[in-house]
């Protein structure tokens, strides 16, 4: 297993040039040099020599990918792209252009990223999964068309929509909670119970289909009818056997999102208030803060990887049948 | 006790296992709902954002939609970031918070400093010497001793004498997340060569500060420090740079207190800047310290950790959440001023005079990105003031028949005022004088644009797009700098007219008169036949901005001209206007100074964008108008420099460059227990003299945010209601599978 761990991270070496490379592109499509410092420096009294002092001391004065006046190897790494792209393969990610460090700001803001999220998430796999297995235990009943209905009714709903409604009556009209915030420690559990109440309530609609076609997949098959003919009770059919051998197609939704929790909600941060990753990306986005964005970006595709490759790892672990190689 | 009961009433319905832990998971439920109802009880508020301890605290409370970029003073130029260096750093000056017109008072200068002229042989002349003999204005600036500096470990010294962290390794920096991890602090007395240190930090390249050209242009000799700069650190990149190695013949301490600018020719405008964080003292201290090893991997740089001697100190940098300002313990007894009007006596703005400044301990600022919970916690007390967004502009104010705004009900229930003003800004619709076809000085050119400006109906814009928050512009300067003119006197005869006391814009039919003689009859051109195409370079984009996009079609409609709009982005739309190659396009400016200065630079021809990269965004260049500009730029304010000014207002409008649109009307609200508001769009230091009544604030407080307890029991209520059915269900099937 760990040759095939050690051969899927070399291979991601090229899929992360590839994906910096583009994002590298796209970017300076839209952006020039000239344009970000303009935008750094101000809509007053910019003059061109404050743009080129901004440029040559953010390091974007270099060519964009290649020095035709340099010679050799420098032809290549005494660029914009190289000199903002290869620090980040060890993950030196440098100065935003606001000169903060990037390094130091992911990790503050990672953990008020994953105070919601990672809430979100478990909560929201439990209540999904109970959800669709009573689904499951009441098919072809009233209560499964309803719970079907009601799934339809919550995935067709706006993620915002949750949002301001969740804020109006839970935090402005019943004064049950702050209406946004953060803050550290056992204090910052107020500030997070809504948001994580929101998002959960926000995945029910399509976590509860989903995992309920996967139960009704299963339910049908031999072994239930065995397990059935065996005496045991309709409870442990489901919660032992079938949500056991549903779990491959869920480790696949599940496990590779679990990395990403890190990076955190764009929309979910903002109305909020977390200081998290999410708010720190559309931050960049606007202020079209590249070393930010490219960092992020890095750091998302990064994360993905590792997530696809816990996911092949799972799999081995929910079903011995399946072999790393 | 509700395990007893649990146990009743599963042994009472005959539960099996399963069903037991469910009805004992619901009958917890509903007594956690009872236990939080007791809990309400017991508390006041339970969506209070603030920790309990705070609720007496003499603290102001507020919030930031954009996280400052820079809070260095040779950098920070925005105002959310002025907001904060301003009540940290002092410059030399400040504006009166009370009087108006606008008033230069010393803050830590002994007096506001009059220039001296030298001509080209260094002898002095006369105040009222011509500006084409002043060579160099030289400004003395005396500081008042015994002003000392917030309390920093960049002071700290050891019984020997020695910095204690001045020598620091990465090492010994690892473990420190903020300023006020380093054990020791110290201070000392501000002194005229901070000053001095703070004006070359200006052209310090690693700084990119924003007036640095502009300066450079003014100051003696700082363009050759900047090119000095650079050269060291073109040689060095890494070099760190100690400024007080380098002279600066435009800057110097000429004793312990007091110290000289001097100043190329004569820019009487220059007396605004020393009112700004930009010449505001740096201790040399502070460099050296954030200049170490790990200090900026740490983000401790002087760039987000100020030393200042302001009224308040940075007590905690988080702004991806919450900056807060505290009282700077060293602060130097200033006190709050005794000469206000009768208005402001009448509304008790002077009911602390006297009273040493600042008047709160604390100010917290809260990362606030989204209008709806902005505004949300406003309305529950906490926040102390707000602004007003569209989206909740109905709620707060409606307009009373005679067009006054007012508060509604609601607010004034709530104790809540409102503050308006006309801000120092103006918004206009820009032609490309460059352009062939709206451009040029020619009197058809000008008829045409004169038709246009008649044509955008900006009080209908005002009433239908911006609540009634603007005021139809006349010409660049906006109401409260010297050279507006207010009423039927100032209005601009070639859009607008006398109608028995009453501004009416111009008829529609004196707009097609003047479209006709500018050679398009009924819009189309006199000797082609073709219809008038013009182009709307805008940024705007998105549901609202279309709906403004259309109604200026339709203003043309009224001409029968086409407006075809041009979407873009913020990039490419400047890269159009340095090229020249939008022909109208929509701008604004705030004023950086109450001088009309800062308003007809923007169509001083040497400025126009295309050639010099200035702030004439229309490219407009009449030789009248420059030539007007350049003598009144040096004038001092009186009747003599008003005419100048109404000459110029004159060509302006003639000429008409710009469709004058609107100055923007801002509207705050503020709690009843926030004292000591009134509007200051100069000042950017009024932090000080806010008071609140926290006793007041905190009882508001708990009366607004009683917790409303039945959605809990309804929820509970319900999930029983939904689950019970199926409870059953679940048994009858176990039953009929056994």
């Amino acid at each position: 297993m760990l040759a095939y761990i050690l051969r899927r991270l070399l291979y991601a070496i090229p899929i992360l040039i590839g994906v910096n490379l583009l994002t590298f592109a796209l970017f300076f499509v839209v952006n020039t040099p000239d344009d970000m410092a303009r935008l750094q420096l101000g809509a007053k009294h910019v003059t061109p020599d404050a743009i080129e002092r901004w440029k040559v001391e953010h390091g974007y004065d270099k060519p964009l990918l290649l020095n035709v006046q340099a010679s050799g190897s420098a032809q290549l790494t005494d660029t914009i792209f190289f000199q903002h792209s290869a620090t980040m393969f060890v993950f030196e990610f440098g100065k935003g252009d606001d000169g903060r460090n990037i390094g130091n700001e992911i990790r503050t803001r990672m953990g008020p990223s994953l105070a919601i999220a990672l809430p979100v998430f478990v909560i929201g796999l439990l209540v999904n999964i109970t959800f669709a297995l009573l689904m499951v235990f009441f098919r072809s009943t009233y209560l499964d068309l309803w719970g079907v209905v009601l799934c339809v009714v919550l995935m067709s709903i706006s993620g915002l929509f949750y949002i301001i409604a969740g804020q109006f009556f839970i935090a402005k009209l019943w004064n049950l909670l702050p209406i946004s915030g953060f803050a550290g420690g056992i204090d910052g559990l107020r500030f997070i119970v809504l948001p994580v109440l929101i998002g959960v309530v926000a995945g029910i609609g399509s976590g509860s289909r989903w995992y309920r076609t996967i139960f009704l997949e299963e339910i049908g098959k031999d072994y239930v009818r065995t397990a059935r003919a065996k005496g045991l009770s309709e409870v442990r059919v489901l919660f032992r056997h079938v949500l056991k051998n549903g779990m491959i197609p869920i480790l696949t939704g599940a496990v590779v999102v679990l990395p990403l929790l890190f990076m955190g909600s764009l929309i979910t941060e903002s109305f909020f208030g977390i200081p998290g990753l999410g708010s720190y990306t559309i931050d960049a986005i606007q202020a079209q803060d590249f070393a930010v964005v490219r960092a992020m970006v890095f750091l998302g595709s990064f994360l993905y990887i590792v997530g696809l490759i816990l996911t092949d790892i799972s799999y081995s672990w929910a079903d011995p049948r399946v072999r790393l190689q | 006790m509700s395990e007893i009961i649990t146990a009743d009433v599963g042994d009472v319905l005959g539960y099996t296992g399963e069903m037991k832990r469910i009805g004992a998971i619901l009958l917890k439920t509903v007594l956690l709902g009872i236990s939080l109802s007791l809990v309400a009880g017991c508390s006041d508020s339970w969506n209070n954002p603030y920790p309990e301890a705070t609720k007496q605290a003499n603290t102001v409370y507020s919030a930031f939609a954009e996280r400052p970029k820079h809070l260095d003073p040779a950098r920070s130029y925005s105002s959310n970031e002025v907001e904060f260096t301003g009540q940290i750093y002092e410059p030399p000056l400040q504006y009166h918070f009370l009087k108006r017109p606008y008033t230069l008072i010393p803050l830590t200068a002994e007096q506001v400093p009059q220039p001296r002229y030298l001509d080209a042989a260094g002898k002095a002349l006369p105040g009222d010497a011509p500006s084409a003999r002043i060579a160099e204005s030289v400004y003395d600036i005396s500081i008042r001793p015994g002003i000392r500096y917030q309390p920093h470990p960049a002071f700290a010294r050891d019984a020997a004498g020695r910095y204690r962290y001045h020598a620091l390794a990465a090492a010994d920096v690892a473990a420190k997340v903020q300023v006020s991890d380093f054990e020791h602090t110290g201070t000392r007395e501000l002194v005229a060569a901070d000053y001095v240190y703070q004006i070359k930090r200006l052209a310090n390249p690693r700084l990119s500060s924003p007036i640095f050209g502009l300066m450079a242009e003014h100051i003696v000799g700082l363009k050759a420090l900047g090119e000095s700069l650079e050269k060291t650190l073109k040689a060095q990149p890494d070099a760190v740079l100690n400024l007080n190695d380098y002279s600066l013949a435009g800057a110097e301490a000429v004793d312990r207190y007091t110290y000289r600018i001097r100043i190329k020719g004569k820019y009487p405008q220059f007396i605004y800047w020393l009112a700004m964080p930009f010449f505001a003292p740096v201790p040399w201290e502070a460099d050296v310290f954030y200049a170490q090893p790990g200090m900026v991997e740490k983000n401790l740089t002087l760039d987000w950790q100020p030393v200042g001697t302001g009224p308040f100190y940075l007590a905690e940098n988080d702004p991806n959440r919450r900056m807060v300002l505290k009282k700077n313990p060293n602060f130097h007894g200033e006190t709050y001023p005794a000469d206000g009007d009768a208005a402001d006596r009448q509304a008790g703005l002077l009911a602390d005079a006297g009273k040493p400044l600042p008047l709160v301990d604390a100010a917290v600022f809260s990362l606030e990105k989204e209008t709806i919970p902005y505004w949300s916690k406003f309305l529950q007390g906490y926040y102390d003031s707000s602004g007003i967004s569209s989206d909740s502009f109905d709620q707060a104010v409606q307009f009373s028949a005679g067009g006054d705004p007012q508060l509604t009900d609601g607010m004034r229930k709530q104790d809540i005022h409102l503050i308006t003003t006309v801000s120092a800004s103006i918004w206009y619709v820009g032609f490309n004088m460059l352009d062939p076809v709206v451009g040029g000085l020619g009197e058809d050119r000008q008829k045409l644009r004169q038709a246009l400006s008649i044509a955008f109906d900006y009080d209908e814009f005002i009433s239908i797009f911006l609540n009634g928050r603007g005021i139809s512009a006349q010409g660049p300067i906006p109401p409260g700098l010297f050279g507006y003119v207010d009423g039927v006197a100032g209005l601009n005869p070639y859009v607008y007219e006398n109608q028995a006391g009453r501004i009416e814009r111009r008829s529609i039919e004196t707009a097609r008169r003047l479209l006709a003689e500018a050679g398009y009859p009924n819009g189309r051109d006199a000797k082609t036949g073709a219809p008038l195409v013009l182009y709307f370079d805008t940024m705007a984009s998105g549901p609202d901005a279309k709906s403004r996009l259309d109604w200026m079609k339709k203003q043309l409609d009224k001409l029968n001209v086409q407006l075809v709009v041009r979407g873009t982005d913020y990039n490419r739309f400047q890269d159009k206007i340095r090229k020249g190659n939008a022909q109208l396009f929509e701008w604004g400016w705030n004023a950086d100074y109450p001088d009309p200065e800062n308003f007809f630079f923007l169509l001083y021809g040497p400025h126009k964008k295309v050639t010099s990269g200035g702030e004439n965004a229309a490219n407009y260049d009449n030789p009248a108008f420059n030539r007007l500009f350049e003598r009144m730029k040096d004038m001092d304010n009186g009747p003599e420099r008003q005419r100048v000014i109404d000459a110029m207002l004159e060509i302006v409008r003639r000429d008409a460059p710009w469709i004058f649109a609107y100055y923007p009307k801002s509207f705050g609200l503020r709690h009843g227990w926030v004292h000591n508001v009134k509007p200051n769009l100069m000042a950017n230091n009024t932090l000080k003299y806010r008071r609140v009544d926290p006793a007041l604030r905190d009882t508001r407080r708990a009366e607004w945010n009683q917790p409303v307890l039945w959605p809990i029991a309804l929820l509970v209520g319900g999930m029983v209601v939904v689950i019970a059915p199926a409870v059953i269900a679940w048994r009858r099937r176990e039953r009929t599978i056994a």
